[in-house]
């Protein structure tokens, strides 16, 4: 592989762990109380509101029912609207977020959703209001699922992020395509998917240390 | 009371308690309310579907008693207890709370109220994601402690319960009584001013279920705790409880001090519930009965408090002349009363000498029942 080749790939890489890396903490960031509304919300929960649920749940369907392919040239006038340009890796962040978030919100739905309600029981017996339930019980409890949620959904950032190369956003999908397909440059296509299998083997070897460390149900 | 007189002198318990069955007479009364009463519950109803859980409950529980309340599963008794920290509302009638109504307020006043009650589940509760200390010292932490003060108090609490090695441990790694003994902790946490136990010992073993109904007299006696427990186990009622409410189909259908209810079950579901600890007949003879004449005739006797102090089969002896033979039973304790049966066998059929035995037993406060006649020996 030539220095220069080497360099694409170098800076392939940066461009697929900044893309999975920023779109995976803003589907964090916005998942998680998303899947926390869904869990209070439903019947039984902390703030039932089935109204407010189904409404919810309706437009996480919605979104990921679109296939990511279609929602990144959708939402180019709202990457635009957001970043200034709808080309390039910080462009690719708005659909990649966009489509994570609600698929983060369902998978943190099923953990918070696992936790024993005698155990929200208990600390409305013990005097707390909705915002201890959430900080003392849901999250904590719910955590090791969580964080397992997490590194899915890591996992699955770094395949969507090698579709965001259609909208020039680089990265190593963008790589393996121009190079390693349309040019037929078959080292660069092996290396690619070296690096790939490494980089999704660390991630989720990161989050099982993680959820081991967090997990405390013996 | 129906029982015989000779039960309730001098027990300055026993008139104290005889006030209470007084409110259920008159459900809808309200009667003032001094600090004494911790929880008064008045007419408590509440219904899911076309059930009635609590159809029209009045209850007192006195500050510093432990009252037990029992009945079969679906009774009403989850619900009963729920109603008092306000997870679950009646439909009608009130609930108070050291003197305060409570079954009107919204769920934010609810809550300074609720840390006034401690509370021990069945299954513990005890969140897998704290230390054991961090599951104490939480209901500290909803009040808004600081953390010093949280933490001492949990040191304090441990050492109560007799668990301060394992104040930094997980809960899953503890057995069942230890989790037990860190959900009774938890539920002290907060100095609170009554005990709520909901089932608190029915997923431990008989040995366990011992050691924390110990724990649970030992913290009633030493800090005056007021503790008001559920059960479905008679057992649980006899070693900790002073006062016993019976619930069946939502309604009390008996309430009073353990030792009479033991001594002088007046419903079928009392009798039943405590079929499983108090002497029965064995069933070899109890299948052989028949009425009419036989070889032995069956008597069952029933003694407590005074009438258990005496010594009544030599004075039956020497009373009523004639041979019997003690077959079965035993006089126990319970809250320090004897309270006890026997079968006595009784040679023949003579139904004037069954009577002279029955008239002389009843005489000396013993309830006296013939069960029936053998005609072979047994």
């Amino acid at each position: 592989m030539s220095p220069v080749l080497f360099e694409l790939l170098l800076r392939s890489i940066w461009e697929t762990v900044l893309m999975t890396g920023a779109s995976g903490l803003i589907s964090l960031v916005f998942g998680l109380p998303l899947g926390l509304a869904l869990v209070a919300t439903d019947r039984g929960g902390i703030a039932e509101s089935l109204w407010v649920n189904r409404i919810l749940g309706a437009i996480i369907n919605g979104f990921r029912s679109v296939p990511f392919i279609i929602l990144l040239v959708a939402l180019i006038p709202v990457t635009r609207l957001i970043v200034g340009t709808s080309i390039g890796t910080w462009a690719a962040i708005v659909p990649l977020s966009i489509a994570a978030t609600p698929y983060y919100a369902r998978i943190s739905e099923v953990s918070l959703r696992e936790v024993d309600h005698g155990l929200i029981e208990a600390a409305r017996a013990m005097g707390g209001n909705r915002w201890t339930i959430i900080r003392e019980v849901l999250v904590p409890e719910a955590l090791p699922g969580i964080v397992a949620g997490f590194t899915v959904t890591l996992v699955t950032l770094v395949g969507a992020s090698a579709m965001a190369g259609a909208i020039g956003a680089g990265g190593l999908g963008d790589l393996a395509i121009r190079y390693g397909y349309q040019r037929f440059e078959t080292n660069v296509m092996v290396a690619v998917v070296i690096v790939l299998i490494v980089l999704v083997c660390g991630i989720q070897w990161l989050g099982d240390r993680l959820v081991a460390r967090l997990d405390h149900r013996g | 009371m129906g029982g015989p007189p000779l039960y309730f002198r001098t027990e300055t318990e026993t008139e104290m308690n005889q006030h209470v069955p007084a409110d259920l007479a008159d459900p809808v009364r309200v009667r003032p309310t001094g600090f004494e009463d911790v929880v008064r519950l008045v007419g408590l109803k509440r219904r899911f579907g076309a059930t009635a859980a609590l159809d029209g409950v009045s209850l007192t529980v006195k500050k510093g008693e432990i009252l037990g309340i029992i009945g079969r599963s679906g009774a009403g008794k989850s619900t009963l207890i729920r109603c008092l920290n306000g997870l679950e509302r009646p439909d009608s009638g009130q609930v108070f709370i050291e003197g305060r109504e409570i079954s009107r307020l919204g769920e934010r006043d609810l809550q300074p109220l609720r840390r006034r009650i401690g509370m021990v589940f069945q299954h513990f509760n005890l969140l897998w994601a704290k230390t054991v200390e961090d599951n104490v010292a939480l209901p500290l932490k909803i009040e808004g402690r600081p953390r010093a003060e949280r933490l001492a108090r949990a040191v304090e609490l441990l050492q109560l319960v007799g668990l301060s090695e394992k104040a930094k441990a997980y809960p899953a790694s503890l057995s069942g009584g230890q989790k037990q003994r860190v959900g009774i902790a938890r539920a002290l946490a907060a100095r609170p001013a009554l005990l709520l136990s909901d089932e608190a010992t029915s997923a431990l073993d008989p040995e366990t279920t011992r050691s924390i109904l110990a724990l649970l007299k030992d913290i009633n006696t030493r800090l005056g705790l007021t503790i008001l427990l559920i059960t479905h186990e008679m057992e649980v009622i006899r070693s900790i409880a002073d006062r016993v409410a019976v619930i069946d189909a939502g309604r009390i259908v008996e309430e009073g001090a353990v030792w009479q209810v033991f001594a002088n079950p007046k419903s079928e579901i009392t009798r039943s519930l405590l079929g499983a600890i108090r002497p029965q007949l064995p069933p070899g003879i109890a299948s052989r009965l028949a009425p009419g004449a036989g070889l032995e005739t069956f008597l069952r006797i029933d003694l407590a408090g005074e009438a258990a102090r005496q010594p009544l089969l030599s004075e039956l002896g020497a009373g009523v002349p004639g041979p019997f033979r003690l077959v079965h039973g035993g006089i126990d304790h319970v809250q320090e009363q004897p309270v006890g049966t026997l079968f006595l066998a009784v040679p023949g059929a003579d139904a004037a000498h069954l009577a002279r035995i029955t008239t002389f037993l009843k005489d000396r406060g013993a309830r006296v029942e013939v069960l029936g006649h053998v005609a072979g020996p047994v």
